[in-house]
């Protein structure tokens, strides 16, 4: 580990809606060290995929990103030129969405896009490119790599053409990796097939992986570190066994405790809920986001902001002055949590 | 659910298959899609069956000839006791309906919450204004849906709201069975726990069978009584959930089950030992039809068709577990 490859403080991305304002990331901080796999969490909505958009340079036209340190590797990302960014793209750092067909083009075969990912950055051969495009196609488990290369997206199934968007995005050997919901669409043995891939690539190759999910079982399986978000702000952070063991923030112990879990929730028993629903993100809310649906919630938490403070080493933060409370069994007392 | 064992068949299928004429492209002429093929079922009264399986297996098919929106291409399907085929339309509605999967879009956007959950009362006839008003507010109360919410249309409501639509339109007319179609894969967690929770209360209350259809096999272990597997338009293993997750017979099952990422850190995530070979439903494999993914094929398996083995209720369908084959396979 060691050597930090993406450096995220204070990220906003503020979006004009027709109601005004939308603030869908407010202030989100993290990093990721090369050789780590960083999960991004939490419900529909609350902004996971602006924030990597926002780290690619991505955002639709209309947002607007700010920083207060937005760096990959030692170089920064704020305030650079599009063309730039167009050279960092691809090259140093890929990302992987949900459904591949929206980043490969129907027009062109598999072995075009392989080798233009690559010849767009580095000075090879289209030779060289091919070779390279053949031996990712292998790397990331699809035989017949030649015949593939002549095939257009459309003739190969979900699963495959997963594989060929992460082959496409280690072309160039990246420091960084962004998979957002890389396998929400496919099935759970392809699922278990690409994570299994994915894993295993990361290890090899010693790269940053931002993985973005609502799954939890993906997440306490893949992560080192996990960013759990709601409405716009990052609620709790921390190593990935703390997080599952230790949960010290409302939403991450409510959502913890909504799903099943064979061998551990008994059959039939009602699951945990969090009622309510996600607050408007539309102008200013300057106080913790999560009160209207906290079972524990106290005058206090309307007051004022609530900051990411520290709890513990490890690198654990927490947005929640109740946070002690929570370590000690606050909600299971209030009879919410299971 | 011992009781289900000797309780009345709600919903039967016998042999049914379905088959779908495909073009293969430009002057290439039609080829048999082999969407469901030779699948002997039985749903008891009170009884949940989860139907899981690799996507594109038939599931869907299955279901929407169950609820007699396709016709099979052979087999028969009883509801309710009846021969489907000697049942009208609004006859089969009343007694089994859908919820599916994508709360987005199989609500009409251009109708009120109100006339959404009307609606099989409507077809079904013979109710009257008034009534029909009432049935449809006491619906939405028994789903958790506010009746203020009656005037809305669906694009003001949350994703689990509009399941929730999606559930009171198909209990408004008290239907016996409940096919639900990947009910909360669209939906977070943090809401596929209310609408679980929702699906065993109403449940417990209304007296309802379930046909629950899922990827999510936590979802499928928290839920049912009773599992088939699917593959490639076969059951390929049907046992009662305890004894299926515990001790999985069929090579497609354990991968399924191995694929499971419960949620524990640590434990990294599983090989599924399976080969990558995409199933083509054009291609049928001869034999067995899992065996080039199979980790544990052996000689018959590419040349011979497995039977099911076992009773009507608990079977598994492969080569390993029938002693004649192995034997001559020895
Ligand atoms: N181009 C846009 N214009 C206006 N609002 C947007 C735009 N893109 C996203 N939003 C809003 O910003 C918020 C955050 O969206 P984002 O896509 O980041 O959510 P997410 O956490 O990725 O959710 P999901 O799990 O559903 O993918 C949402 O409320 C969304 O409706
Ligand atoms: N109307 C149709 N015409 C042609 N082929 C069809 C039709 N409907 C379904 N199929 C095919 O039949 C097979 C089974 O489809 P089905 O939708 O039943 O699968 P499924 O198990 O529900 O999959 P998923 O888990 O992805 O929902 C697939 O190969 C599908 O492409
Ligand atoms: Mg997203
Ligand atoms: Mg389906």
């Amino acid at each position: 580990m060691g050597e930090r490859v993406l450096t995220v403080e204070d990220l906003r991305v503020d979006i004009p809606v027709a109601a005004g304002m939308l603030h869908p990331v407010q202030g989100v901080t993290f990093h990721v060290d090369r050789g780590e796999t960083v999960c991004i969490v939490g419900e529909s909505g609350c902004g996971k995929s602006l924030t990597a958009l926002a780290i690619m340079d991505l955002l639709p036209r209309s947002a607007k990103r700010t920083a207060m340190r937005l760096e990959l590797q030692d170089q920064t990302l704020d305030g650079v030129a599009e063309a730039r960014m167009a050279d960092i793209r691809g090259n140093r750092m890929a990302m992987i969405f949900q459904e591949p067909m929206t980043s490969l083009n129907p027009a062109y075969t598999i072995g075009n896009q392989l080798e233009e990912a690559i010849l767009r950055h580095k000075p090879v051969s289209r030779k060289d490119a091919r070779k390279r495009a053949v031996h990712l196609l292998g790397r990331v488990g699809i035989t017949a790599a030649e015949q593939r290369l002549r095939q257009y997206p459309h003739q190969l199934s979900g699963g495959l053409r997963q594989r060929v968007m992460i082959a496409m995005a280690l072309m160039c050997g990246p420091a960084l990796i962004v998979a957002d919901e890389p396998t929400t669409a496919l099935d759970v043995t392809i699922q278990a097939q690409i994570l299994h891939l994915l894993a295993e690539l990361q290890r090899e190759f010693h790269m940053g992986l931002v993985l973005i999910t609502h799954d939890l079982g993906i997440v306490a399986r893949i992560a080192t570190r996990v960013v759990v978000m709601y409405a716009g702000e990052v609620v709790e952070t921390g190593p990935v066994d703390e997080i599952f063991r230790a949960p010290r923030h409302p939403y991450t112990q409510g959502l913890l405790a909504c799903i099943p879990v064979p061998g551990k929730t008994r059959r039939g028993e009602r699951l945990g809920v969090i009622p309510g629903m996600v607050p408007s993100l539309v102008g200013e809310m300057p106080y913790c986001h999560f009160a209207s649906r906290c079972p524990i919630v106290i005058d206090e938490c309307r007051a004022a902001p609530v900051p990411l403070t520290s709890e513990g080493g490890r690198g654990r933060r927490v947005r929640c002055i109740r946070a002690a409370d929570v370590a000690a069994g606050a909600l299971q007392a209030a009879g919410t949590a299971a | 659910m011992s009781a289900a064992k000797t309780s009345a068949a709600m919903l039967e299928a016998s042999d049914v298959t379905r088959t779908f004429m495909v073009s293969q492209g430009f002057m290439r002429g039609k080829r048999p899609l082999h969407a469901v093929n030779g699948i002997s079922m039985t749903v008891r009264e009170g009884e949940v069956v989860a139907l899981v399986g690799e996507s594109g297996c038939g599931k869907t098919t299955l279901a929407r000839i169950l609820l007699g929106l396709l016709p099979p291409t052979s087999g028969s399907i009883r509801v309710g006791g009846q021969p489907i085929t000697g049942l009208a339309r609004h006859e089969v509605a009343k007694l089994v309906q859908p919820v599916f999967q994508d709360p987005y879009s199989s609500l009409n956007p251009r109708k009120s919450i109100g006339s959404i959950v009307a609606l099989p009362l409507k077809v079904q006839g013979g109710v009257e204004g008034r009534e029909t008003r009432r049935r449809v507010e006491e619906m939405m109360e028994l789903v958790g849906l506010a009746r203020r919410l009656y005037d809305n249309y669906p694009n003001q409501l949350s994703g689990g709201q509009r399941q929730r639509v999606a559930i009171a339109r198909a209990l408004v007319n008290r239907p016996r069975i409940v096919i639900c179609d990947e009910p909360t894969s669209a939906l977070d967690v943090s809401v596929q726990s209310q609408i679980l929770n929702l699906l065993q209360d109403l449940r417990r209350e209304l007296g309802l069978t379930y046909l629950l259809i899922s990827h999510n096999l936590a979802v499928v272990e928290h839920m049912a009584d009773r599992v088939a597997v699917m593959y490639l338009g076969r059951i390929v293993e049907q046992a009662d959930t305890d004894t299926l997750f515990r001790a999985p017979k069929h090579p497609y099952t354990e991968a399924l089950l191995r694929s499971v990422l419960t949620p524990e850190p640590g434990l990294g995530i599983p090989d599924t030992h399976l080969g990558a070979a995409y199933p083509n439903p054009l291609n049928m494999p001869t034999g067995c039809r899992f065996h080039p993914r199979c980790p544990k094929r052996f000689a018959p398996c590419d040349s011979v068709a497995p039977k099911p083995l076992g009773d009507g209720g608990t079977f598994v369908e492969c080569h390993l577990y029938d002693p004649q084959v192995a034997q001559a396979a020895a």
